[in-house]
C-alpha cells in the first residue's frame, strides 16, 4: 500500500540501521522524541533493539492527555455538576484522575458528560440542544487547537449562543526550552513532532538547535522514517552539527500550514499555563483572545481554577520529563494499569505508561 | 410496516399480538413457533447439544455490509459453528425503544429471517419488549441458539499443542472499521465493508474434507490479539505470529493509521480461527480458499513451547514484542 508499505521496507530498516552503527560516535547518546505517537511506533516495532547501545531513547512530554493538568479535570468535574451544561471531551480525557475522581466515575454517577471526536461535533451538539449550555474540554497541541479555533469561529459568525470552550491548549517549543533549561535529563538530540510541525513548519524548533546547539529531526511515524530520522541525528551529532532538519517532507512543509496558523493566532493568544507533573510553563499555554470571550468557558463561567493534588506516589512528571522511563515506577502494571489508572500517562494511548504497558515492554 | 413503536406493543394485549401476528410470524412462520407457546417445543434431539446465547446493542444498526439483524443471527450461528456444531434452532427476543419507527423494524425482521433461512436454521421462539424514548437505543436483540456437534468432531482448546499452525479464513477489522466509518462524527468517507456473515458454509467444507480442527473460535470483541491471548492465557505453550502473514485489507489499514487504531484488536463478525496440526495446515488452507474464493485465509503463527501464556508477534521490521490483551475501549488518537 502506497505510504504505508514503502516506510515499512524491512530493507530499507535494516539499510539504516547498519548506517547507523557506521556513524556511531564512541559515547552515549540521548535523544528524546517529544510525540507519543512515536514512544508508539518505537515500542511496537522494537526500534531500540535495532540499535546500538549506546543509543538511547527517551520519551517526552508530547501526549496531551498526560499533560492535562489535574485541577483541569477538577474544574471539568465541577462544571459537569451543573445542570444546564453538558461537558463534551475526547474520550481519552475522560479517564484521566482528577483530584479525587474522574470524569468516567461522575458520569458513572449521572454527570452530563459526552464524548465526541471532533470539536465540530460538540458544536453540532450544542445546536442541536439549545435548552443547554455545551462547554468542549480544549486540549491538544498545535495539531488540535486550530480545528478548535476554526469552531469557535463557527460558532461566533452563527451567532451560538449555548457553546464555549475550556481551554488548556498547549504548544511544544517553550516545553522544550523548558527540559533543556532545567537541566534534569541530558538531550542530545530531539525527534520533532511530526503533525506538530505539520501545522508550525519546522523552523520552531530554530532556536534549540541555535542556542542550545542540540539537533532537531521533524519524524514520520512509520518505522523507516523513525530509524532514517535516528540516523540524521546521530549523523549531527558525529559531525558536531546542531541543524533542524525535515525528515518527513512528504507532510511537512518548509512554511507549515499557513491557514491553520491564521486562525490559531486570531483565537487564542499566548498564556503561561500549568503541564501535569512538570511546572507552569511560560507562553506555552493557548488562551481564547478577548474578542471570543463568549465562547471561553472561563470567562463565561467565571471560573477560578483551585490547585488539584496528583498521587504522589505516582511518577508521570519524571517520565514526561523524561527523567524516568514507566518501568522505574513501582505502581507500573502492579497498581497502575489500564484498566485502573493511577497517572495520566497510563490513561492516553500516547502516554508512554499505557505504550509501555500495551507493547508488553520488559 | 408504517407507524412507530408504543408502549402497549409491548404491554401483552391487543397490540402486542397484533405486532407477533402481523411481523413476527409474518416473517418467522415455521412448525415451532406457531404454536406460540411460552415455550418452544423441540422434542428429540439426536447428539452432543451446544447451547449459545448473545446481546447485540450494535450503533448505528445498519452499516456497509449487513445490520443488527443479520448480526444478530449469523454471530449467533457463528458462535455454535466454532463449537464443531451445525446450528439448529434460535431464540429472538427484541427490547425496543418506544418511538421506533415500525418499518426499521420490519426491515431488521425481514433481515433475520432471510439469513436464518439461509443458514437452515428455525426461530423456535422469541419475546418483545417496549421501553420509554431515550431509555434504549433504537432497538436491542438477543439471540440464543442451539445446535448439535458433527459426528466424530472434537475442537477442543485442551487439545492445542506446540507445533499446531493456526489460520485465519479472511482478512481482519472489516467489521469494526465498517462501524467506525458509519458513524456519523468520523466524517469519513472510505468504502469498507463489515465482513458480517455465517462462517457455517466455510465449516461444512472442513468437515465434509475430515479436517481434524484442533480449536476453532471467532475473533469478535477484542479482535485476533484478544482471542490468541485468551487461548495461551495460563498455557504451558505460547503463540508466535507474523505481522506480514496476518491478512488486512489496504482500505481498514488507511483508516487505522491516521485515527490510531489496530486492526489486530477490530471485531471480526465473519471470521474464524483455526488451530490445526501442522500436517493438515495446507490442506485446511486449501479447503478454506475453495470455500470463498474472495477471501484471503491465511497461515498466520504457530504454536510455540517457549514464551509460555505470551503471544509473541515478530513484526514486520523483523523485530518480536508481546501482543497484549486489549485493555479498556479503543479511542481514536487526539493528537
Amino acid at each position: 500500500m502506497n505510504y504505508i508499505d514503502e516506510f515499512r521496507d524491512i530493507k530499507k530498516v535494516k539499510y539504516f540501521a547498519e548506517r547507523i552503527k557506521e556513524v556511531n560516535p564512541d559515547k552515549n547518546i540521548n535523544l528524546m522524541e517529544v510525540c507519543g505517537g512515536h514512544t508508539i511506533t518505537i515500542l511496537k516495532y522494537g526500534i531500540q533493539e535495532l540499535l546500538p547501545g549506546n543509543i538511547n531513547l527517551i520519551s517526552g512530554p508530547g501526549c496531551p492527555v498526560c499533560v492535562t493538568a489535574v485541577d483541569f479535570i477538577d474544574m471539568a468535574i465541577e462544571l459537569s455538576h451543573r445542570r444546564d451544561v453538558i461537558v463534551a471531551t475526547f474520550g481519552d480525557l475522560i479517564r484521566v484522575p482528577g483530584t479525587n475522581s474522574s470524569l468516567e466515575l461522575e458520569r458513572a454517577k449521572g454527570a452530563n458528560i459526552k464524548i465526541c471526536y471532533s470539536p465540530a461535533e460538540a458544536l453540532k451538539y450544542a445546536t442541536k440542544n439549545p435548552e443547554k449550555e455545551v462547554v468542549f474540554l480544549g486540549i491538544g497541541f498545535e495539531t488540535t487547537a486550530p480545528s478548535v479555533a476554526v469552531t469557535i469561529l463557527n460558532a461566533y459568525s452563527n451567532k451560538v449562543r449555548n457553546f464555549s470552550v475550556l481551554s488548556s491548549h498547549k504548544v511544544m517549543p517553550p516545553a522544550m526550552k523548558f527540559l533543556l533549561d532545567s537541566g534534569e535529563v541530558n538531550i542530545d538530540g530531539f525527534i520533532c513532532p511530526g503533525h506538530v510541525s505539520a501545522i508550525t513548519g519546522p523552523r520552531i524548533y530554530e532556536f534549540i538547535a541555535k542556542d542550545y546547539g542540540v539537533p532537531c529531526v521533524v519524524s514520520g511515524f512509520e518505522p523507516m522514517d523513525l530509524i532514517e530520522t535516528i540516523y540524521m541525528l546521530v549523523l549531527q551529532i558525529r559531525e558536531g552539527r546542531a541543524k533542524v532538519e525535515n525528515q518527513y517532507k512528504r507532510t511537512v512543509r518548509r512554511e507549515g500550514n499557513s491557514k491553520a496558523q491564521e486562525v490559531m493566532s486570531e483565537v487564542f493568544e499566548p498564556v503561561s499555563v500549568r503541564w501535569r507533573g512538570i511546572a507552569e510553563i511560560p507562553e506555552s499555554g493557548l488562551k481564547i483572545r478577548k474578542k471570543y470571550s463568549d465562547f471561553d468557558a472561563v470567562e463565561k463561567f467565571d471560573l477560578k481554577f483551585k490547585r488539584g493534588m496528583e498521587n504522589p506516589s505516582c511518577i508521570c512528571g519524571e517520565i514526561l520529563k523524561g527523567v524516568k522511563t514507566p518501568l522505574e515506577c513501582r505502581l507500573f502494571k502492579k497498581v497502575c494499569s489500564p484498566e485502573n489508572p493511577v497517572g495520566a500517562c497510563m490513561v492516553s494511548s500516547e502516554g508512554a505508561c499505557a505504550i509501555y504497558y500495551k507493547y508488553g515492554a520488559r | 410496516m408504517k407507524g412507530k413503536i408504543t408502549r402497549a406493543d409491548g404491554a401483552g394485549g391487543l397490540k402486542s399480538h397484533k405486532l407477533i401476528n402481523d411481523l413476527f410470524r409474518k416473517y418467522f412462520s415455521n412448525r415451532y413457533l406457531d404454536r406460540l407457546d411460552d415455550s418452544a417445543l423441540i422434542g428429540n434431539i439426536d447428539g452432543r447439544l451446544v447451547f449459545t446465547t448473545d446481546s447485540h446493542v450494535v450503533k448505528p444498526i445498519f452499516f456497509p455490509g449487513g445490520d443488527i439483524g443479520k448480526l444478530a443471527v449469523t454471530g449467533t450461528i457463528n458462535d455454535l459453528c466454532v463449537m464443531g456444531a451445525k446450528p439448529l434452532f434460535l431464540s429472538c427476543g427484541f427490547i425496543l425503544e418506544e418511538g421506533l419507527d415500525l418499518d426499521i423494524l420490519e426491515e431488521v425482521v425481514r433481515s433475520i429471517s432471510r439469513e436464518a433461512e439461509k443458514n437452515g436454521v428455525k426461530i423456535a421462539t422469541g419475546d418483545t419488549k417496549v421501553v420509554g424514548s431515550g431509555e434504549a437505543d433504537k432497538l436491542y436483540i438477543n439471540t440464543s441458539g442451539i445446535g448439535i456437534i458433527y459426528d466424530g468432531w472434537d475442537p477442543d482448546v485442551n487439545r492445542i499443542e506446540p507445533g499446531d499452525q493456526i489460520l485465519i479464513s479472511g482478512p481482519v477489522g472489516d467489521h469494526e472499521a465498517s462501524i467506525l466509518v458509519s458513524r456519523e462524527e468520523f466524517e469519513i468517507s472510505a468504502e469498507i465493508k463489515s465482513d458480517c456473515d455465517s462462517i457455517k458454509p466455510i465449516i461444512e467444507e472442513l468437515y465434509k474434507n475430515s479436517i481434524d480442527i484442533k480449536f476453532m473460535r471467532d475473533p469478535t470483541r477484542g479482535g485476533l490479539a484478544t482471542l490468541l491471548n485468551e487461548v495461551v492465557l495460563n498455557k504451558e505453550y505460547g503463540i508466535k505470529i507474523y505481522e506480514e502473514k496476518v491478512p488486512i485489507r489496504d482500505e481498514v489499514r488507511g483508516l487505522c493509521e491516521p485515527l490510531g487504531f489496530d486492526p489486530l484488536y477490530m471485531a471480526c463478525e465473519g471470521r474464524v480461527v483455526i488451530f490445526v496440526s501442522k500436517k493438515d495446515a495446507h490442506k485446511t488452507l486449501q479447503v478454506l480458499r475453495d470455500s470463498d474464493s474472495t477471501s484471503q485465509p491465511a497461515i498466520i503463527g504457530e504454536v510455540t513451547d517457549s514464551n509460555c501464556g505470551m503471544v509473541i508477534m515478530k513484526t514486520i521490521v523483523g523485530t518480536e514484542r508481546i501482543l497484549d490483551m486489549m485493555s479498556g475501549v479503543m479511542l481514536p488518537r487526539i493528537c
